[in-house]
């Protein structure tokens, strides 16, 4: 578990043992102002292309063609207001409606298959556990390309084109849920559910009331990876997806782009609708998403 | 319901009751892994194990999606990739060799910054949580928010990138997205702004999981911040960094999106990235035994690209 108060100087290791030293305490207080102009410059950079796409999503055609400033005179938010009804030319609340219930129900599958699946793999000694093992695990080292046209044309066996069943079912095969579940009950000591067996608890009763609430904390990353992964998925969609009213916001977003080149407002008032609960999600599970690449990047 | 265990349920704090008959006669316990699994091995043996091996057949067919009648070449498809002259040659190739100059410029910048931004951060200060934060802030964006975005970022006329250009008194006319050197550029760069907090959040992962007493002991022997970055930190950090070559060579072979919305693979298809044409010809054109050929193909060329890295890398590690 990594503490909160490890972002506040004074109170890591490094910096109670420069503070016990005169001469590396005053290098660190020289570099610290030079430390903090390089990071101000570098995160403007990073922060100007999202603070200028919200601007110009506030602002009149003729504002944005004309003016550098950031702030948009007059603030109007008349590019969103066409983009925003049910019926419109260019359903964008369409498209949002859409990628949230794919990205919803992407997740809610995953989250359970794979919790299903990776504690079989951990918990459970059985005949073909290593091969089903090594075949999941295998499968890791497969580059997401190769599954482009087999997966197409499997789709449309399906009669799955142009549905957004098809963006939901094929994510819900992928391997790393399961395996980074798995490494987790695996983690969990023998005892919990001998414990609860002994009590008469049945191994579906184990597993839910015993191992799913242990499991909170690996579960909710495997949620977030997902549910970002599935919101912001571009090639699948632009591609399985191609009546303009089931399109999700990455597909459709260059469809806006096509459809009104001229009109900078209304694009980026379109990648506003679509980063808005990526950006939130992120706000809100910050240091949930950071330490989940942290941890899952190096795993994997 | 199950009253068996209260406390239990109490303590996991699980309000639901379990599903199925919660009896001591439980069911043939042989079969109850196979249970667990059943949903996810569906959706792993329907849509990825399956595929990549009914991919592999489809290569072997002239089979296009719209005919019935799908004859089989063996291996043709294959061996027309390899012929001059044929269909998808010169354009295969051409984004093969598209994807790997754009691996080749991005790939040194995603593995350098990002470290640099890594130590920068890891460094105990005020508000180190909100850099953290906002370097990563643009990766949770996605392809395609990103792509529009630096599209009109640096349209050529209108673009706020010139007009800055323009203000200080540098060239205003820089045809980001039309011509060579600059669509590479573009392409590269904003692709460094979208990732470079990915790498640097593992990076910073890295840094943390060297112990300190390395530093005191260097510290002691007097070493400075440069000998101890150099004798400390890279080499505590090499199997991140290999780790970070090899993921950061996969996804720069992926391009698809960046050069898809900002240049469509302009000009004149210089920018087209390999899974460009091959998602054009199988999915577009529906040639889908060729496309699938490609798919494959350029899979086995990753892989000896992946593991040349693995080589280069971990030989390099024994040296020092």
């Amino acid at each position: 578990m990594t503490t909160p108060t490890i972002d506040r100087p004074g109170s890591t290791a490094e910096e109670r043992t420069r503070a016990a030293r005169p001469g590396a305490a005053r290098r660190g207080g020289g570099s610290r102002v030079v430390l903090y102009v390089v990071l101000c410059g570098l995160a403007l950079l990073f922060v100007a292309p999202i603070v200028w796409m919200i601007s110009t999503s506030l602002k009149t055609q003729v504002d944005a063609t004309v003016s550098t400033s950031l702030i948009p005179s007059p603030v109007t938010t008349g590019s969103f207001e066409p983009l925003l009804s049910w019926d419109s030319k260019d359903p964008v609340l369409r498209w949002f409606v859409n990628s949230v219930v794919v990205a919803t129900v992407t997740t809610a599958l995953v989250v359970t298959t794979a919790a299903l699946a990776g504690y079989a793999l951990a918990r459970f000694r059985f005949r073909g556990r290593g091969l089903v093992f090594s075949m999941v695990v295998g499968t890791l080292f497969l580059p997401g390309f190769i599954f482009l046209i087999p997966n197409y044309i499997i789709v449309s066996n399906l009669g799955l084109l142009d549905t957004l069943t098809a963006l939901v079912l094929p994510p819900v095969g992928g391997a790393f849920g399961v395996f980074f579940l798995r490494q987790f009950f695996l983690s969990l000591p023998d005892e919990l559910d001998e414990a609860a067996r002994l009590d008469g608890a049945s191994d579906y009763q184990v597993f839910r009331s015993v191992m799913l609430p242990l499991a909170q904390a690996p579960l909710s990353t495997i949620a977030v990876i997902t549910f970002l992964a599935s919101w912001n998925d571009f090639l699948w969609p632009v591609y399985v997806l191609y009546t303009k009213t089931t399109l999700t916001l990455p597909a459709g977003l260059p469809l806006l782009q096509g459809a009104h080149h001229e009109d900078q407002p209304l694009i980026m008032a379109g990648a506003v609708i679509a980063s808005v609960p990526a950006l939130v999600v992120f706000v809100l599970a910050q240091r949930k998403i950071i330490e989940s690449v942290a941890t899952t990047g190096l795993k994997g | 319901m199950a009253t068996s265990a209260p406390s239990r349920r109490a303590a996991a704090r699980v309000v639901t009751a379990p599903v199925g008959q919660p009896s001591g006669n439980r069911p043939g316990r042989r079969s109850t892994p196979w249970l667990f699994l059943a949903p996810y091995l569906c959706f792993f043996g329907l849509f990825v194990l399956g595929p990549a091996l009914f991919g592999l057949y489809v290569s072997l067919f002239d089979w296009h999606f719209t005919f019935p009648n799908r004859p089989f070449v063996g291996l043709d498809n294959y061996v027309k990739l390899f012929t001059p002259g044929t269909r998808d040659f010169e354009p295969f190739w051409r984004s093969m060799g598209a994807t790997g100059t754009f691996t080749l410029l991005s790939v040194p910048l995603l593995v350098t910054l990002p470290l640099g931004v890594a130590l920068l951060v890891n460094r105990p200060f005020r508000g180190r949580t909100a850099f953290r934060a906002i370097f990563f802030a643009p990766y949770v964006l996605g392809v395609a928010v990103v792509g529009v975005l630096w599209r009109f970022m640096l349209d050529t006329q209108h673009g706020i990138v010139n007009k800055l250009l323009g203000m200080v008194g540098l060239p205003d006319t820089t045809p980001w997205l039309q011509q060579l050197p600059w669509a590479w550029v573009s392409l590269v760069g904003a692709t460094l702004w979208w990732t470079l907090g990915f790498n640097a959040i593992i990076y910073l992962a890295g840094l943390q999981a060297i112990p300190r007493d390395q530093y005191e002991a260097a510290e002691l022997d007097g070493a400075g911040r440069w000998a101890q970055l150099r004798h400390v930190t890279l080499p505590g950090l090499r199997p991140v960094i290999v780790f970070i070559v090899m993921i950061t060579v996969l996804a720069s072979a992926n391009l698809f999106g960046q050069s898809y919305i900002m240049t469509a693979g302009d000009p004149n298809g210089a920018t087209r990235s390999a899974i460009m044409y091959m998602s054009e010809t199988g999915l577009g054109q529906f040639r889908m035994g060729a496309a699938s050929a490609m798919s494959y193909v350029l899979a086995v060329v990753l892989m000896v690209v992946s593991l040349l890295n693995f080589r280069f890398l971990a030989a390099r590690r024994d040296d020092s």
